[in-house]
């Protein structure tokens, strides 16, 4: 089980390091949206099933939707 | 590999607060800000379930009447981890209108532009 | 100048909470309070599900507080976005056959499985937000696959302020029939059964009703106009 635990950290930390260093971003949010997904996961394992739906359904899902609403209405890549 | 076992959960969670304050202080794009202040929420959230996790616990939910309650983790962190998250999504929308305004308005998301602009 | 200020912030911050999470043991049990409401919780609310019981029950305040910043930053955002120049009707491509038909059919069975999710927010994991979180997500698949559908403002507006209303009438009946905000009032029953454990489903019902409206509000009014 530590294996997993340890592949979902390094996951979610090259996630977040991916979702500074893009310029385009739709890809940093879908970044961001990786590492909701890896923290849901390892909320999981770390016996919290009801913040794991919260945070997949949540953070996930919506907050993705809504950057991605916003970003649409303004530019796109940064400058 | 104790070491790794038992923190590896609080390496995590304090490396996406470090990111997170990273990107909120050194990026210029208004859009990237936002992105950073959600991961930072995430990191804190993390590290809130990390602390109240027991060492071989399970959940805390009586499925079966016969269940054994001694070994169940703290339900009182996911309580308030629950409200977190949705609040997080709720600042992270307001925040998001704001920027939609202030693209309206300027006409650029740069903050360094938008700084010069004003004064 | 400020480059270097930052870097040495971040030095500073990272030191600090380095030292300070060193010294947290893990997996150790550190407080009484959650070793209190685990015996005891069953017996004082009838929830199997000892999160929801903190939640709704024990913590219920804090609950109310939440609803309350979530209808401040919906309203927030609904007067913010609408108080510029509006630009005319807006020109969508209509969806592809597939699509449409597709998000017609997924669209009721995503309700009834987020409804599921609420309704039995005392037994099993889940509970009101994650329910709402998940209506809000079947009105985004409308919203993205058939574009031409709404859903009426009137109907949102008015299913949010139910779900709010409903949550604050029941807390003051528990304050008319007995002590406190927020009394437990309607009997227990047995665990494990659908109908138990009080008050807490019905205001699960009303915060499920009233996050999945809000939510779906919040992307309509950022869809709009654009």
């Amino acid at each position: 089980m530590t294996f997993l635990a340890l592949f979902l950290v390094l996951l979610m930390l090259v996630g977040a390091v991916a979702a500074s260093v893009f310029k385009d971003l739709i890809s940093a949010v879908i970044a961001a949206a990786l590492v909701s997904l890896a923290a849901s996961i390892l909320f999981y394992l770390l016996q919290a099933p009801d913040v794991a739906m919260a945070e997949a359904a949540i953070g996930a899902a919506l907050t993705a939707a809504i950057f991605i609403i916003a970003i649409s209405r303004t530019k796109r890549y940064e400058e | 590999m104790g070491f790794l076992d038992n923190y590896i959960y609080y390496i995590g969670a304090f490396g996406l607060i470090f990111v997170g304050l990273y990107i909120i202080l050194v990026k210029h794009n208004l859009i990237k800000v936002i992105v950073g202040l959600g991961i930072l929420d995430t990191g804190v959230n993390l590290f809130l379930i990390s602390v109240g996790y027991i060492a071989k616990g399970t959940a805390p939910i009586f499925s079966r009447p016969g269940i054994d309650s001694e070994h169940m983790v703290d339900p009182v962190p996911q309580a308030l981890v629950l409200t977190a998250i949705v609040i997080g999504v709720a600042v992270l929308a307001l925040a998001l209108s704001l920027a939609i305004r202030l693209y309206q308005h300027y006409g650029t998301l740069n903050l360094r532009k938008i700084r010069e602009q004003r004064w | 100048m400020r480059r270097i200020i930052s870097i040495l912030l971040l030095v500073i911050v990272a030191l600090g909470i380095s030292q300070s999470l060193a010294k947290i043991p893990f997996g150790v049990p550190k407080t009484k309070v959650g070793r209190h409401y685990i015996n005891e919780g069953v017996k004082e609310t009838g929830a199997t599900n000892i999160v929801t019981s903190v939640v709704v029950s024990y913590r219920g305040f804090d609950t109310l507080g939440e609803v309350t910043v979530l209808f401040i930053a919906a309203i927030g955002l609904g007067a913010v976005l609408t108080a510029g120049a509006r630009e005319g009707p807006r020109k969508t491509r209509p969806a592809s056959l597939v699509l449409y038909t597709g998000c017609r059919l997924l669209f009721p069975l995503i309700l009834v499985f987020g409804t599921y999710v609420f309704i039995h927010g005392h037994l099993t994991p889940g509970g009101g937000f994650q329910g709402g979180a998940i209506i809000a997500s079947g009105f985004l698949l409308i919203y993205l696959g058939c574009r031409e559908r709404r859903i009426s403002r009137a109907a949102s507006n008015l299913a949010e302020s139910l779900g709010g209303l409903v949550f604050v009438v029941i807390g003051l009946l528990g304050l008319g029939f007995g002590d406190y905000f927020l009394l437990n009032f309607l009997p227990k029953g047995t665990a494990n059964a659908l109908f138990s454990a009080g008050i807490i489903p019905i205001i699960y019902i009303a915060i499920g009703v009233k996050v999945g409206s809000e939510l779906a509000g919040i992307i309509d009014n950022l869809i709009e106009e654009s």
